[in-house]
């Protein structure tokens, strides 16, 4: 290894010994993970109590990655994997790291079940619109009319607006970027990492093999200028407000900000109480 | 080691078998629970919820078994023993992380209230029909452990010694149940902390530069490690090497698949459970397991009064199954009758160990009631003749 | 596996880019969205057979880093601060 490497505060973070990583040149992926890191490396968090679970997918190899206590779990199933641990030491940070389609198609019961008992984790969610590691097939973000290897002539199904599906679930952190917005990326992570509850980042992403392939965006960088220019950052809107279209504008901000007691807040109170009064 | 002594409730007890299960694991040292309600395994849940609290447990009702499966294998890696119930349908949907926590080697307890089936079935009544699920329902080659308690006090014993031989071989452990043990109740005797056995997890004494999670011991069972410790391991459900990193070639898969059978299959009599009342001379051997062997026990009875000389083998520990116990009274007794509440599942391996120097007949049973004695007596019959 | 630096310092400069040219797979995003200018291809290629980042104008690197937050391949980052040579 060269000797300037580790001059880099975020290689500590990466398992050194399976670099490089297995994403395509261009992919956002790598960018998320990235801005993850640095924003772990700038918190006041211990490392040995950080945890990253994923599951199946592009996304989902990032667990392969990091130099951390990493799981790479069954597809769709990171989040009720992370809320095992997290119960069992409450101690852990645990976050959820993966794809539109491993958390909001297969694991999407479990999405909404662990917003809605505000299971203090902090879920990354890149959204390429796409499965992308199978071929790039029509998932639960994909665009109508956009072309997948199973919508051939186009999609028609009406995508979720995931800020939407984790605000009405009960999440209390939510946010959207692409990959264009490192510095306000980084920034979101931190907020969520520091954050109690059920935090939640959406990270739109280039997929320059599949998706954009398919759908007219040359590369990877030409899809991160088109995000820089189609982007529209708002301060709060409604969720209800920020669906995604078909190559028409990005709406990216924080939307979310709010606190409610966590599921082991309330276990914890019950269970003081009731011990208090059943001597 | 021994369990904690506030949280075992020593002395004796008019325990449902779903009773006595709960019990159990509190003495084993379980502290997580994920399950999902479904009858007839529910009120082992009930139990759970009202007795973690005072235990320093953590249970959670998950929204199905497909997330209460796989929250015990993170609350496992965590430091925790954990635990879920269910019956037919829910097992059915816990098999892929089943299969996860075998290719993981992660240490835990699936306990399995048989009803009888296929699909929805029969949710109150009891059946056997998930033996052969139990050992192979998990897709691709991996071994497992597999209880079958009789009886309320052997819910209690062979839970603790579930979750010992999960810790001691670092794999998930069926317990094999059915609606009649868990909805009986029975005395259970509750014996003093110190006389009861704990396997505690072998976490490794290693340190976190030179430690390889995937590394086995002479046992072919490699040691664990919590998250938090600084260890910083990775575990995948992909084929991978000794460090827990993803290697997908046949060269990999050699080393790891065969060390994840034989790890089991090589340690089997050390895992053998049997309960043999087997005179000299038997010319006829009933086997059974569970709730089919109390029935059993009557038919044997009676055949012995009319002067057939008759053994009984009851299997507890089913998975791996106990084939040199089954090749040597294939030796000497000329035949098997196999009562199981099913359609012939044990009966297979009973039939495949034999190896035609006995022969292997088996008492069919659909589901829904336990044998009659006379059914497994006509079946004597009809194997002496 | 081969690694370089390649880094040129003048009294001026505010920040230093490395380039870890073995972990570049090429796509440009560093170049393109470098606020001022440092970076543009190189005209050989690594190993791989992609053409990477190569500092033109390093005096005019500030040190922001932004090359660093985008690059997927973790194949670039800079360093704040004066450095003499």
């Amino acid at each position: 290894m060269n000797d300037f490497l580790m001059m880099n505060p975020v290689e500590k973070y990466l398992r050194q010994d399976r670099m490089p990583h297995i994403w395509c040149p261009g992919c956002g992926i790598g960018t998320s993970l990235n801005c993850f890191i640095r924003a772990l490396d700038e918190s006041e968090l211990n490392p040995d109590k950080v945890c990253v679970v994923s599951g199946i997918g592009c996304t989902g190899r990032v667990a392969g990655y990091v130099n951390l206590d990493s799981y790479h779990t069954t597809h769709g199933r990171a989040i009720p994997f992370a809320t095992g641990l997290k119960l069992a030491n409450p101690e852990l940070k645990v976050v959820v790291f993966s794809g539109d389609g491993d958390l909001i198609a297969i694991g999407g019961n479990h999405f909404i079940h662990a917003a809605q008992k505000n299971m203090d984790i902090t879920v990354i969610c890149v959204n390429n619109f796409n499965y992308a590691m199978t071929g790039g097939q029509y998932g639960p973000t994909t665009p109508v009319s956009a072309l997948t290897s199973t919508a051939p002539y186009g999609g028609y199904q009406m995508p979720f607006n995931l800020p939407k599906l984790a605000e009405s679930a009960g999440a209390v952190y939510v946010a959207r970027w692409t990959t264009y917005h490192v510095r306000q990326m980084k920034k979101s992570f931190q907020e969520a990492l520091a954050k109690k509850g059920f935090s939640f980042v959406e990270v739109i992403s280039q997929c320059p093999t599949l998706y954009g392939r398919r759908n007219k965006f040359r590369d990877g960088l030409a899809h991160m200028e088109w995000f820089k220019e189609n982007s529209v950052v708002k301060d709060h809107p409604a969720t209800s407000e920020i669906s995604l279209g078909f190559r028409t504008y990005t709406l990216v901000g924080k939307f979310l900000d709010i606190e409610r007691p966590t599921f082991l807040d309330a276990m914890n109170e019950q269970h003081s109480h009731i011990r208090e009064h059943h001597k | 080691m021994k369990p904690e002594q506030d949280y075992v409730l020593t002395g004796t007890h008019f325990f449902k078998g779903n009773d006595a299960v709960c019990e159990g694991a509190i003495t084993a040292g379980c502290r997580f629970v994920a399950g999902y309600p479904i009858t007839p395994s529910t009120g082992i849940i009930e139990r759970i919820a009202l007795r973690f609290p005072f235990v320093g447990g953590a249970f959670i009702q998950m929204e199905d078994e497909l997330s209460s499966s796989i929250a015990i294998t993170g609350a496992v890696w965590a430091g925790s023993k954990a635990m879920t119930v269910t019956s037919g349908p829910g097992f059915s949907l816990m098999m892929e992380n089943i299969g996860f926590a075998a290719m993981t080697e992660t240490p835990c307890v699936f306990v399995n209230v048989q009803r009888g089936g296929p699909s929805t079935g029969l949710p109150t009544l009891p059946g056997q029909g998930d033996m052969m699920q139990a050992r192979w329902g998990s897709h691709g080659d991996y071994a497992i452990i597999a209880l079958s308690p009789d009886s309320p006090q052997e819910c209690y014993n062979l839970i603790i010694q579930a979750f010992n031989f999960s810790e001691q071989f670092r794999v998930p452990v069926m317990f094999m149940m059915d609606e009649c043990v868990a909805h009986m109740s029975e005395r259970v005797v509750i014996p003093p902390a110190e006389e009861i056995d704990i396997f505690p997890r072998r976490y490794t004494t290693q340190s976190p530069e030179t430690f390889e999670l995937f590394r086995p011991g002479p046992d072919l069972v490699p040691d664990m490690v919590k998250a938090g410790d600084g260890y910083h391991v990775h575990i995948t459900g992909l084929t991978h090497d000794e460090k827990g990193y993803p290697e997908i070639t046949p060269e990999c898969q050699a080393e790891l698949i065969p060390r994840l059978i034989n790890k089991i299959r090589f340690n089997e009599k050390k895992i053998r459970i049997v309960q043999r009342d087997i005179p000299e001379n038997a010319e006829v051997v009933v086997v059974s397991y569970g709730i089919t062997s109390r029935i059993v026990t009557r038919a044997v009875d009676m055949a012995r009064a009319e002067g057939i000389n008759a053994g009984v083998l009851r299997l507890i520990v089913v998975w791996p199954f106990p084939e040199e116990v089954i090749r040597d009274l294939a030796g000497s007794t000329k035949a098997f009758v196999v009562a199981e509440m099913n359609y012939g599942q044990v009966s297979l391996e009973v039939e495949r160990c034999a190896a035609g120097k006995a022969r292997v007949s088996n008492v069919p049973h659909a589901g829904g009631t336990v044998h009659e004695p006379e059914q497994i007596l006509f079946a004597i019959h009809e194997a002496m003749r | 596996m081969k690694n370089e630096t390649k880094k040129k310092v003048s009294q001026k400069s505010r920040g230093e880019v490395y380039i870890t040219r073995e972990r570049c797979k090429g796509c440009g995003i560093c170049i393109k969205f470098c606020p001022s200018g440092v970076l543009a291809f190189s005209e050989d290629f690594n190993s791989k057979g992609f053409h990477t980042p190569i500092a033109v104008k390093p005096e005019d690197c500030t040190g922001c880093n932004l090359c660093s937050l985008y690059c997927p391949d973790f194949a670039i980052f800079a360093v704040r601060g004066k450095k003499s040579k």
